[in-house]
């Protein structure tokens, strides 16, 4: 199996890991969301588990991970080198937050339930990628995790 | 929606974190995924692609076969919607990352910017859904 279809085949399996695990873990749903964001009304809090549980695999998966020295099926690992802390990184966020507690959606639950075609949904992720494209061309990122297209052995 | 499913609910999708790093080493961020789409490179990396697919092929069937009922239906009327995606999308943008990037992967591996951002998205969510709830 080449390259290609070999980061094609593990795009599609964390893919369906990734939507499976937003289904069932509550983020679709907008009112569970902003039940979290809510603690001063009816606080939900079950949501920061999401993240404890996410956290507890990724935290020491990634750690083996790195310890390997290299990924088992690509040439180096392609993670952001960005360090510094700016206006850009803390503007941006900021704005994402205000976002996301107007909609109670963020990208990932918003596509996980885009099969749905709800107005709202589909309104929600063509505004986000538009967003993300007017961001990309004001503003080019300050450090492409992927400066090289094709980081894989050209097998 | 229960706490146990919030738990096994992120173990997948830090599985799936884990998965892309240790295979492709690549960062499961959704944002940086999606604005990636928009540029031509992506053809040379399907891999986008098909992570996207199965981001949302997923979610129906898992739903269906679990017995979890319909997908839920968004929160807002479609110009609240249109606003907020429209500041998702450059926040993530300008910032670098969402919630998975920043919040699950960053964190993860112990980025100062990562840590700053998920702090800072999470504040202005909170005082966001307490301003609309409580004092407007």
């Amino acid at each position: 199996m080449g390259f290609v279809m070999r980061s094609t085949a593990v795009g599609l399996v964390a893919g369906l890991l990734f939507g499976a695990g937003l289904a069932v873990s509550g983020m679709t749903d907008p009112n569970v969301v902003l039940g979290f964001l809510d603690p001063a009304g009816t606080w939900n809090p079950a949501l920061a588990l999401v993240m404890a549980g996410a956290l507890a695999v990724t935290g020491p998966g990634y750690r083996l991970a790195f310890r390997r020295g290299r990924p088992l099926w690509a040439e180096r690992f392609s993670v952001p080198t960005a360090r510094r802390t700016d206006v850009r990184l803390i503007g941006g966020a900021a704005l994402f937050g205000i976002g996301w507690g107007l909609a109670g959606y963020c990208p990932g639950p918003a596509l996980a339930v885009l099969s749905a075609a709800w107005p709202g949904t589909l309104v929600f992720v063509a505004a986000t990628v538009g967003g993300l494209a007017v961001s990309r061309t004001l503003s080019p990122a300050p450090s492409d995790p992927n400066p090289n297209p094709n980081p894989g052995p050209t097998a | 929606m229960t706490w146990i499913q919030a738990v096994v609910g992120g173990a997948l999708i830090g599985s799936a974190a884990v998965l892309l790093m240790v295979f492709s080493g690549r960062i499961a961020g959704i944002s940086g995924i999606l604005a990636s789409v928009l540029s031509p490179a992506v053809r040379a990396e399907p891999w986008r692609l098909a992570f996207l697919a199965g981001l949302v092929v997923a979610p129906p069937l898992v739903t269906f076969g679990l017995g979890l009922g319909p997908l839920p239906s968004p929160s807002g009327s479609l110009p609240l919607l249109a606003v907020a995606g429209l500041l998702v999308g450059l926040g993530a943008g300008f910032g670098g990352g969402c919630t998975s990037g920043h919040g699950v992967c960053g964190l993860a591996r112990l980025s100062r910017r990562s840590v700053v951002a998920t702090g800072t998205f999470m504040a202005t969510a909170f005082v966001t859904v307490f301003v609309v709830r409580h004092v407007l």
